[in-house]
């Protein structure tokens, strides 16, 4: 392997020297390939990365992954699409189409463990200058990890050219980690140490820690390898210290993530709960219902409107506030109403609803999960360092559950009916003295619950599966989270769910995610007993009834 | 109606013996005919008779008498004390898990590993030693010692803070949920102990004799029948004495009992340890007789359901409770035997018209339409309200 990785990258230093010139021919390298013995099928494939020919990615990938195959007749190298008849065959290096073949006429060429590790290896390094910033940035991180020394003089050849500056930071680190490793003289080292201590990556810790571990085990260290054993424990140190910071913020970051999702699936409940002083059980399926109204507006434009597609989860969102919220409606002016001031009646009468609403929708759509696929622009993740990254869902989950709640605060606070609303809360018979029609604003009210919750399953859609059971799964957590935060307050619903949200998160390496929540509940229990009406209580004597 | 069932004065025990409260009589009655009726027809009459009561729905009912006991628990604080608990299975999981523990370990060597202490699941983990909350449960004493003391417990544990600190309502009902499903979660952990998200099951025999014999079965049919009369006399002789009384104070304004002077939660307190005690017995008969326990005890929805039960029969009715325990599971098995797809929709429907259209349950309701009809027999409408209050 080790003589095999010097030829390669001999190579390769060869042909950057001297690209225009050393145009060995692709297609004889690859005739090794044909040979049943796999050394001289490896020779082969180094001779093809050696011609850093425009398509000898393609044809090691190609070979990697199994799909390249030669015909029987003449030893052409060829890969295949199938089609009716048989299998539709193309050149691999001209791409010469070579008409439609049997199964029997191509046989596949076969390749081992050992040559599959070597193909990506190259891979990695031929990508070191590709044209796509992307597969750089994956290449120098590939030479970050195996750190070939041979690799130095390409990669600063490559970061000298190279023009992005997130690349130029990971060829950055990787000719450093390279330096440190093999650097001849303690200066060399001690330069890529001052690189190597500002990375907060567990690569880097782990590089680290070896080599501190390598140079304590020294018996009678020279001076110099003194000056380095300390230079290196306190890098090690300093990349330690960031690494937990990073693993703070990623587990605030997480929190948060949890916290929005216990936001949306709670603040309906908040509203209805907490401003009406219902107990609605069926909250939870009304974020079912937002759910697959998402799913059917996804299908929706499948159907009918395929360039949309992109964006039907944006158009899901008004769809589910406006289905659940007119199911909400619904069911406050067909059952609700008749039940105010028996809340415990309430409750039950709600809880079977939700039973009736989940058999339904099983019913019609099937007890089985439905597909909701992210839209690419929600895929992906936002990296901040190597040992820090984002994913683009969660962050669009906590930027929606800020807008939704910043749109119910405006609502609330901003319009004749959030006024309406506040009166009613506060006095029902006094503001039904002022005019207010109390039956339209209870419907109303609902409504924008519920609406809300439905809003909710259109985030929920993207990270839990679409099932009939999925608004159950939110009930008990969305309780916590308003009985938590305080009724008849935002922002006690915010910081309820904030709050468990991150403690849940920071439990978790400790305890498991099982036990975290068990913890989160007793925690509830018990906290309740101290402030029956939770962190933000309404004073008032409206509040006693 | 509350007058009618508190015309006598002469203390609880003399009340106890001499009238039970509506219907009272008649429905221990009812007991006492199937708790011998069912037993002779089983074993005396040929299969083939129309009268003939197979096995299999001796254990079904069996399943019905412990459910029944459970359903009465609830109505006790909820009827009567207005404690609206949704975490009731919690207690009943607790009773049933301590009697499968003792069922466990009478299994002995004669398990699938054939291990002469450790139960299967604990072999199949790799434990070595019984964990030290196992010890004891080979004593039946000590299982039932704990069927009663580990819901108990938990009940007063719960019930000190809840009440003391005054959580009512809702929020009351709302944390019962998060108990019984923080349990639910802990109950479905491996390293808990108690067989994961399996539960307890595969029971060999009881006190010696085989759980799968018909004598057995009858035995354990009689033994539901039994306590949900004692519990039954044991709900009438608490709601029928002063305390129970001061209960219903309670329910029905809290804060004014409270400023007359009665310790409100400690009566709570009181009768949501009976109560708890109460749906660990109906939880401990109901394990030999189904032959498993699992976590899925704990889940939320079954508490819920069993205080539809309660609503359906009537609530603050007793016997009523136990009516709509019957009713409710026994539409239960039919629907979801021949009609599965429809089940929810008749349980959730059955959630809403009782809750809109039958506040008081059948009982309660019924009973309503009955004073309505003795009133109109004796003529003057007008007359019947004043005569009862001279009663008073």
């Amino acid at each position: 392997m080790r003589i095999t990785i010097k030829t390669i990258i001999a190579a390769l230093m060869y042909l950057l020297a001297t690209q225009a010139t050393a145009y060995a021919d692709l297609a004889d390298a690859a005739k090794g390939l044909l040979s049943k013995s796999y050394n001289e099928k490896i020779a082969a494939t180094e001779a093809i990365a050696a011609t850093g020919d425009a398509q000898a990615a393609l044809l090691l990938e190609t070979l990697l992954s199994g799909d390249l195959y030669a015909t029987k007749s003449d030893d052409r190298l060829v890969y295949r699409e199938k089609t009716g008849g048989g299998y539709q065959i193309r050149d691999i290096v001209t791409d010469e189409d070579l008409g439609v073949v049997k199964s029997g006429d191509i046989i596949k060429i076969r390749i081992n463990n050992r040559m599959r590790g070597l193909i990506k290896d190259l891979l990695g390094r031929l990508t070191l200058l590709n044209e796509d910033p992307a597969l750089r940035l994956k290449a120098a991180n590939s030479v970050f990890k195996s750190r070939p020394k041979e690799m130095i003089v390409p990669l600063t050849d490559a970061l000298a050219a190279e023009e992005d500056a997130s690349v130029a930071a990971a060829m950055r680190r990787a000719l450093a980690a390279l330096n440190f490793v093999h650097g001849d003289t303690t200066e060399v080292q001690a330069d890529a140490l001052l690189i190597l201590e500002e990375q907060a990556n567990p690569d880097v810790r782990s590089l680290l820690s070896a080599e501190a571990n390598r140079l304590a085990a020294i018996q009678d260290p020279s001076p110099e390898i003194q000056v380095l054993a300390t230079a290196v424990s306190k890098a090690l140190a300093k990349v330690e210290e960031k690494l937990e910071m990073l693993g703070l913020v990623e587990n605030v970051f997480q929190g948060i993530s949890l916290g929005s999702v216990l936001l949306l699936a709670a603040i309906g409940l908040a509203i209805t709960f907490g401003v009406m002083g219902v107990i609605n059980m069926a909250h939870g399926e009304m974020v079912m219902i937002g759910a697959y109204t998402t799913y059917v507006v996804q299908e929706l434009c499948r159907n009918f409107a395929p360039d949309l597609l992109v964006y039907s989860l944006i158009a899901a969102i008004p769809a589910a506030f406006i289905v659940a919220g007119l199911c909400g409606i619904a069911i406050e002016r067909s059952i609700i109403r008749f039940l105010y001031g028996r809340p415990l009646e309430t409750l039950l009468a709600t809880w079977g609803l939700s039973l009736i609403l989940q058999q339904f929708v099983r019913t019609i759509f099937g007890p089985t999960n439905k597909e909701v696929s992210s839209p690419e622009w929600l895929s992906g993740a936002w990296e901040i360092t190597g040992g820090l990254a984002l994913t683009y869902n969660r962050i669009a989950i906590i930027l929606f559950a800020a807008a939704v709640l910043f749109m119910l605060m405006l609502v609330l606070r901003k319009t004749s009916f959030g006024l309406q609303m506040r009166a009613v809360t506060q006095n029902r018979k006094m503001a039904a003295s002022m005019g207010i029609r109390t039956g339209w604003v209870d419907a109303m009210t609902f409504g924008l619950g519920s609406g809300v919750a439905g809003m909710a399953g259109v985030a929920l859609s993207q990270i839990d599966n679409v099932s009939p059971n999925l608004g159950q799964a939110y009930i008990v957590d969305s309780f916590m989270v308003v009985v938590f935060g305080g009724v008849g307050n935002l922002w006690g619903t915010l910081v309820g769910a904030l709050s468990l949200g991150v403690t849940n998160k920071f439990l978790e390496p400790y305890t498991g995610a099982v036990l975290a929540k068990i913890c989160i509940l007793i925690f509830i229990i018990l906290f309740i007993q101290k402030r029956p009406r939770g962190l933000f209580a309404l004073k008032g004597r409206a509040v006693e009834n | 109606m509350a007058d009618a069932m508190y015309k006598t004065n002469k203390g609880p025990f003399v009340s106890l013996m001499t009238g039970l409260p509506g219907g009272g009589k008649t429905f221990l009655g009812i007991l006492l005919v199937a708790a011998l009726l069912v037993p002779l027809s089983n074993l005396l009459l040929p299969a083939s008779s129309p009268f003939h009561v197979p096995t299999y729905l001796v254990s079904l009912m069996g399943k019905y008498v412990c459910f029944a006991l459970l359903a009465l628990s609830v109505d006790l604080i909820w009827g009567f004390a207005g404690i609206l608990s949704l975490g009731h299975g919690a207690f009943f999981a607790l009773g049933g898990y301590s009697m499968g523990m003792y069922l466990m370990r009478q299994i002995g060597d004669r398990g699938v590993y054939g291990h002469p202490i450790l139960p299967d699941f604990m072999v199949f983990l790799n434990w070595t030693e019984l964990p030290w909350y196992w010890y004891g449960f080979d004593m039946f004493p000590f299982a039932i010692l704990m069927v009663m003391l580990v819901p108990g417990v938990l009940a007063f544990v719960f019930g000190w803070f809840a009440f003391r600190s005054r959580v009512t309502g809702v929020y009351l009902s709302i944390i019962t949920q998060a108990m019984t499903y923080a349990l639910l979660l802990a109950f479905f952990r491996n390293d808990m102990g108690f067989g994961g998200n399996n539960g307890l099951t595969d029971f060999k025999d009881i006190l010696g004799f085989d759980l799968q014999a018909t004598g057995t079965r009858l035995g354990l049919f009689v033994a539901s029948l039994i306590a949900l009369a004692l519990g039954y006399l044991v709900c009438c002789f608490i709601t029928q004495s002063k305390l129970g009384r001061v209960l219903i104070a309670i329910r029905d304004a809290e804060s004014r009992t409270r400023f007359s002077g009665y310790r409100v939660e400690y009566y709570k307190l009181f009768v949501f340890v009976v109560s708890a005690v109460l749906a660990g017995i109906a939880g401990a008969l109901y394990v030999p007789q189904v032959g498993i326990i699992n976590p899925s005890e704990f889940s939320p929805a079954n508490s819920i359901e069993v205080v539809i039960w309660v609503a359906v029969g009537g609530r603050g009715t007793l016997w009523g409770a136990v009516l709509g325990a019957f009713l409710v599971n026994w539409g239960k098995s039919y629907f979801t035997g021949s009609f599965p797809e429809a089940w929810l929709y008749m349980l959730g429907g059955l959630f809403v018209f009782t809750t809109l259209f039958l506040p008081k349950g059948i009982v309660g309701t019924s009973g309503t339409w009955i004073e309505k009809f003795k009133e109109r027999r004796r003529g003057s409408p007008e007359l019947a309200p004043a005569a009862a209050v001279k009663e008073e």
